[in-house]
């Protein structure tokens, strides 16, 4: 037994349990938030490098499961998340006095099991096939949640997802056809730059870009998360499209760094600062609260991808790297606090205009410093964990000499500084109190929680990068194979 | 032999050929979904027809091309459901319905 099979194994027990208890289902989540926290903390103590393969069944032929500092601040990230997330969303799909709200509630809880094992399964799986099934989890269990809020939006989102995996798959296809595994450990060691490794590589980044909602296939990310109920919104924007993010660094960083051409890095950095540029100016222009939060998401991506020539780039420094993932979870926590802060405001004066929160800061003062503080985080203030990320960034940029990439992102923390402040100047318009219905404080606590935690992790800043740099040791062949079972 | 050998990959390059041509000049859902499935037809093909060997035949990617199709099935009958709801909806303009695209902001 290893933290790292349970950590897959246990959400989806937990999703059939969900499946199965019915009325009772909601209170699973008290049973499960100890079970995965303790899991956590068990994967977070484990060895560097230490890996898994499940079933006894040997590479290449098995499915190796591996703890290394990405997969530990991800899954980590995602445990504080999900149970916050979950907290909130006890609340959410309480059975109303009508039940209208029941059906939603039967609905939300297997999924949320469904995505938390298949977001995990992708942050710590090294099997490409592996991390395609996860790939798929996370896609149902997301279109599902996005179908709560709107229909077509979901079905845009399906059909464009569907065609994202596929493109994956072929990529899978031809990497087998080539190597005969698909593990990335072992395509490491034996990557040759033909033809077939670099269609199967571009085919995969494309089917990866539209998973991840980097600009330009960023189209169906708007309308699918401001659409969802909230606590469906933070996990979308907050967990989902990271799970696209990680299976890129396991293809670019680990399985083909030998043979990536530096244009393709740069492709990709190029799109990562159009997503950047492009999702904040979009996200000024909105007057919908919550297409302004998913929008902001398009545009923060943009910084994991504007990171990827950094990381190539910067040898042996471990820097730009560190950067890039605490970028990941600092975005993970933010978002999902700003998504609930969102939903709580929205909720409480019955609209979703900017000018609907018109004086809320003083009805609502809690939920509102929730949102500023999740807002401090993405426009990189200090002393947040989005802080670090970004200047870690700005450092190696500024070290390589990446003149555009270190404009892009002091631009891009200006961008995000106007369309955040925005609709907090509106919370604080005017002189008079709007009257809004209690939240109960559980449903406050949470987003504040999330963002408490966005802005604190910057004090926990070296343990983070130490931890992150624990994944560049193991991106070297011979740290894999240590063998914990 | 070779010539049999490759015909498997090549006439699933085809068919993901020909099902991505479908996805992009379709507008229907339900047939974006069916040119989906095509290319997915096509994959396994590729998947499938590369791991057979002259002599024996490898159980790996028959294995995967299985699992493929569990998730490919699967997925058809979720997305088939969601177009079934959508047209509902468009259907019965109730009260209900109206809820559901007022929910709709963008």
């Amino acid at each position: 037994m290893s933290p790292l099979d349970l950590l897959v194994a246990v959400p989806l027990a937990l999703m059939i349990a969900a499946l199965l208890l019915g009325t009772w289902v909601r209170w699973l989540l008290l049973t499960a938030i100890p079970v995965m926290a303790g899991l956590t903390v068990w994967l977070l103590l484990l060895p560097e490098g230490s890996a898994h393969v499940v079933g006894d069944w040997n590479l290449p032929l098995g499915v190796q499961l591996r703890a290394d500092g990405v997969a530990q601040l991800m899954v980590g990230a995602m445990a504080a998340c999900a149970s916050i997330v979950g907290l909130y969303a006890l609340h959410e799909f309480a059975p109303g006095p009508d039940r209208s709200e029941t059906a939603h509630g039967y609905a939300f809880w297997p999924l949320f099991y469904l995505l938390w094992g298949g977001a995990n399964a992708g942050f710590l799986s090294t099997d490409l096939f592996n991390l395609y099934i996860a790939l798929e989890m996370v896609s149902l269990a997301a279109v599902a949640m996005a179908a709560m809020g709107s229909l077509r939006a979901a079905l845009r989102y399906f059909v464009i997802a569907l065609v994202g995996s596929l493109a994956y798959l072929l990529g899978v296809a031809l990497l087998f056809a080539n190597y005969a595994t698909v593990d990335v450990t072992l395509l490491a060691e034996m990557a040759r730059p033909d033809l077939a490794t670099k269609t199967a590589l571009a085919v995969m980044t494309a089917g990866l870009l539209i998973k991840a909602a980097v600009f330009p296939l960023h189209g169906w990310l708007p309308p699918a998360h401001a659409a969802a109920p909230a606590p469906a919104s933070a996990l979308l924007s907050a967990i989902v499209v990271k799970v696209g993010f990680v299976i890129l660094l396991r293809l670019w960083f680990e399985a083909f760094p030998a043979i990536v051409a530096p244009a393709g890095l740069e492709v990709l950095g190029w799109l990562g600062a159009l997503a950047v540029l492009y999702g904040s100016v979009q996200a000024i222009r909105q007057d919908s609260l919550k297409a302004l939060v998913a929008y902001s998401t398009v545009a923060q991506i943009g910084y994991l991808l504007l990171a990827f020539p950094l990381v190539a780039t910067a040898a042996g420094s471990g820097g730009a790297w560190a950067g890039m993932t605490i970028h990941a979870i600092a975005h993970m926590l933010a978002k999902a606090a700003m998504f609930l802060a969102a939903g709580l405001m929205l909720k409480a004066v019955n609209g979703h205009r900017l000018k609907d929160l018109h004086g809320l800061a003083r009805a609502m003062p809690l939920t509102v410093a929730a949102f500023g503080l999740a807002a401090v985080s993405l426009m990189g203030l200090p002393p947040s964990a989005g802080f670090i990320a970004k200047f870690l960034l700005l450092e190696a940029a500024v070290e390589q000499g990446a003149v555009f990439a270190a404009a892009v992102l002091i631009v891009g923390g200006l961008m995000a500084a106007v369309y955040l402040f925005n609709p907090l100047a509106w919370t604080f318009a005017g002189s008079d109190t709007p009257v809004v219905e209690a939240t109960a404080p559980l449903r406050t606590a949470a987003p504040l929680a999330l963002a408490l935690l966005a802005v604190s992790l910057g004090f926990a800043g070296q343990a983070m990068v130490d931890v992150a740099a624990s994944a560049t040791s193991a991106r070297l062949p011979a740290a894999v194979a240590v063998d914990v079972r | 032999m070779t010539v049999l050998l490759h015909l498997y990959p090549l006439t699933g390059v085809a068919l993901v050929g020909l099902g991505f041509y479908g996805f992009l000049i379709l507008r229907h859902p339900l047939r974006q979904i069916l040119a989906v499935n095509v290319v997915g037809a096509g994959i396994f093909l590729v998947l499938g027809g590369l791991g057979r060997g002259a002599a024996s035949t490898d159980p790996f990617p028959q294995a995967l091309v299985i699992t493929g199709i569990v998730v490919a099935v699967a997925l058809t009958a979720f997305g088939a459901a969601l177009i079934l709801r959508v047209a509902e909806d468009e259907r019965a303009p109730d009260d209900k319905a109206a809820a559901k695209t007022t929910d709709d902001h963008t």
